[in-house]
């Protein structure tokens, strides 16, 4: 996955607390196993008029005018700012990849729910959340379009582009560790692979018939 | 020092520390299903890594299959089904794992497969993307069911990350009567101790009753330990792991697996006793497995239940009153099969009711071996006639009515007996009463059309 150093882009707010993954990417859209192709449906009951099918174009449906990332100079935001709790709800990693896939990198909220944060952390999104008022200043910002942010995880600091306070963000070690070098839970753990060879080596030597070929079997009377 | 079971298990695969409470533990092999292990394989291919060891990896389709006769290709009666064994055939070829198609002699429940197959071998570690996977655990292997994601992380590292669980010994002291099995065990203990009861536990059975099953009755009883919500549950290695594994090893290995045992002393977090001499068939009256009673009890009042509303929601949902007996409850379903209760043995025991006799008219039977392996063994034995003269279907292998995905189910309001390990609300489909028990309480049940007590067909 794409290391994450440091991103300048614009911002979206999106007004509501307790954004749940439901809403982020329904359930009707994660039909496919890919990890790919979800970004047409994120946020797709308040992105679209219509109901939608998982076997539309997405081209061809009723967008609603007032949602924010319809609004003019918000669809190319890559930097999302909500309220508490973001990402709560169902455990789907499609939420993750819908906001990925849709182009943001970063999502600045209040809070987080505990599961879309791990696989956010997993999949390269970047999320920090600050105190309340501070996301409501940020929002404010936001609103009036145009408002571009600096986000720098090498010093934990956010900087407002257009002028303004640099703020600094706090996030857990590991998270900033994966998220840093690219790696994914996966990637950690391959980081102990002179461990794991070593434990391979050893069941080998005590236990070799683990590595050995099955016997043949068939019923008998 | 003396040590349990769990722990000689967990220090032979400990890799290192991973913080807290939590090792990354070696996994030995690996089992996968279209439903789960399809995703998995996808999502490692997907982000260009590679399996570790194929080799050690198997697979096969159980979940979604159709099971009835004729199956073949990508038959399902799950919508949507199709790209689950499509995805896992493809998964499978691409990263050269063993894999069990529906062609295959070896196919059939991946718990059922994993023990038959030797595929899980005492002291082994073994994880599987399906929360039954503690089956194997009879064995004196530490097998446990894992999410998706652990399962890619398996695939790509051969090894897990894992909190490390408490020990928790299980004590069943008695000598079990005739008609009574490891099912009757196993819903006897969570009616006593609760669905919660070995939550974060590494359970290890133990006692007279243990020692007496044989090793069909022992994966029975270790694949509902996860119904008692454990990590996982074994069974120390004696003479009859030892016949069990005797032609599944790759060489004569007699005396190697002695060690799988705990130390004579070794100390246990938790303990629990249970006495089991007398105990009668058990059959579940509501919707979590430890709303249990024995088949000559009534059903009990909310008012005497632990929690009062969830017992007045699943008595509604069971269309049971109060003070009213479970036997003789008219049903219309009948299922044997499943991880839990499907192996050769299960089929001989309710075969053994059922010979020579007919289920009542109006039950639907439904009969699914475990395996391809223990149907073809079943059909060597003549068992396939005395179902089938007896009125019950006779299927392929598969999880098949273990559980509902949008496809195959009972009516509506149907009564179901089942061989099963689940029976909560819409389990077999929507608004079907599922009653947990054992084959031969099953068997004696189609037989009478009522919830019966198979003792009295053993006299």
């Amino acid at each position: 996955m794409q290391p994450f150093e440091r991103h300048e882009g614009l911002t979206a707010p999106l007004r509501q607390d307790h954004v749940d993954t439901d809403q982020i990417i329904p359930k009707q859209f994660l039909k496919s196993i890919e990890r790919s192709g979800f970004g047409a449906n994120l946020f797709d009951s308040w992105r679209y008029l219509d109901e939608g099918r998982s076997d539309q174009r997405h081209t061809q449906r009723a967008i609603n005018p007032d949602f924010i990332l319809n609004r003019p100079g918000f669809a190319e935001a890559s930097i999302l700012i909500a309220g508490v709790n973001f990402g709560c709800g169902s455990s789907r990693e499609h939420a993750v990849w819908a906001l990925l896939d849709y182009g943001i990198r970063v999502v600045i909220a209040a809070s987080f729910g505990d599961i879309f944060r791990q696989n956010a952390n997993n999949n390269g999104l970047l999320t920090i959340a600050l105190p309340e008022d501070v996301v409501q200043e940020l929002m404010q910002h936001s609103e009036a379009g145009g408002h571009r942010l600096g986000v720098d995880l090498q010093s934990c600091l956010i900087e407002e582009l257009s002028g303004g306070d640099t703020r600094e963000f706090a996030i857990d070690p590991i998270a900033r560790q994966k998220l840093l070098q690219g790696l994914d839970d996966i990637g950690l753990s391959l980081l102990e692979r002179s461990a794991i060879e070593a434990c391979e080596q050893r069941r080998c030597s005590t236990e070799p018939w683990v590595f050995a070929p099955l016997q043949d079997r068939e019923p008998s009377p | 020092m003396s040590r349990t079971l769990f722990e000689k298990l967990w220090d032979a695969h400990q890799v290192a520390r991973a913080g807290g409470n939590a090792d990354y533990i070696y996994i030995d092999r690996m089992f996968l299903h279209e439903r789960m292990g399809s995703v998995a394989l996808r999502k490692v291919l997907d982000r260009g890594r590679r399996v570790r060891a194929p080799k050690q990896v198997y697979g096969t389709i159980d979940h979604i299959v159709d099971t009835r006769p004729g199956r073949g290709g990508e038959r399902t009666q799950v919508p949507g089904g199709e790209v689950f064994i499509r995805a896992m055939r493809k998964g499978a070829e691409r990263t050269g794992i063993h894999f069990y198609d529906l062609d295959d002699r070896r196919q059939g429940i991946v718990h059922v497969v994993a023990a038959e197959q030797g595929i899980a071998l005492p002291g082994m570690t073994l994880v599987c993307p399906d929360s039954h996977t503690s089956t194997l655990g009879a064995l004196g292997a530490l097998c446990w069911g894992i999410g998706i994601s652990e399962a890619e992380h398996a695939l790509v590292t051969r090894t897990l990350k894992v909190a490390r669980p408490q020990t928790m010994q299980v004590r069943f002291e008695g000598e079990l009567g005739r008609g009574i099995g490891a099912k009757d065990l196993a819903l006897h203990l969570i009616r006593s101790l609760g669905a919660d009861g070995g939550r974060g536990c590494a359970l290890e059975y133990a006692g007279s009753a243990v020692q007496g099953l044989d090793m069909s009755g022992r994966f029975t009883l270790c694949n509902m330990a996860v119904e008692f919500a454990a990590f996982s549950a074994l069974i120390g290695f004696d003479d009859k792991t030892g016949d069990y594994v005797k032609n599944r090893t790759p060489s004569a290995l007699d005396g190697t697996f002695s060690d799988w045992v705990s130390d004579p002393g070794a100390a246990f977090d938790r303990s629990a006793e249970l006495d089991v001499s007398g105990l009668a068939p058990m059959v579940t009256w509501g919707t979590n497995p430890e709303q249990g009673v024995a088949i000559d009890e009534a059903v009990p009042s909310p008012l005497d239940c632990p929690d009062i509303e969830a017992a007045g929601g699943a008595l509604h949902y069971m269309g049971l009153t109060p003070g009213e007996r479970i036997q003789g409850k008219q049903i219309d379903y009948a299922f044997i099969g499943s991880c839990t209760n499907a192996r050769i043995e299960d089929l001989r025991a309710a075969a053994e009711i059922l010979r020579g006799r007919r289920i009542r008219e109006g039950v639907q039977g439904v009969c699914v071996p475990g395996s391809s392996f223990t149907k073809r063994q079943a059909e060597l034995e003549g068992l396939d006639r005395i179902f089938i003269d007896a009125g019950f279907e006779w299927r392929e292998s598969g999880c098949s009515m273990c559980f509902y995905a949008g496809g195959e189910s009972a009516p509506p309001g149907a009564r179901s007996i089942s061989t099963s390990n689940r029976n909560f609300e819409g389990r077999q489909g929507p608004g079907v009463r599922t009653h947990l028990a054992g084959p031969q309480t099953v068997a004696a049940s189609a037989v009478r059309g009522r919830i019966a007590d198979p003792r009295e067909f053993l006299k």
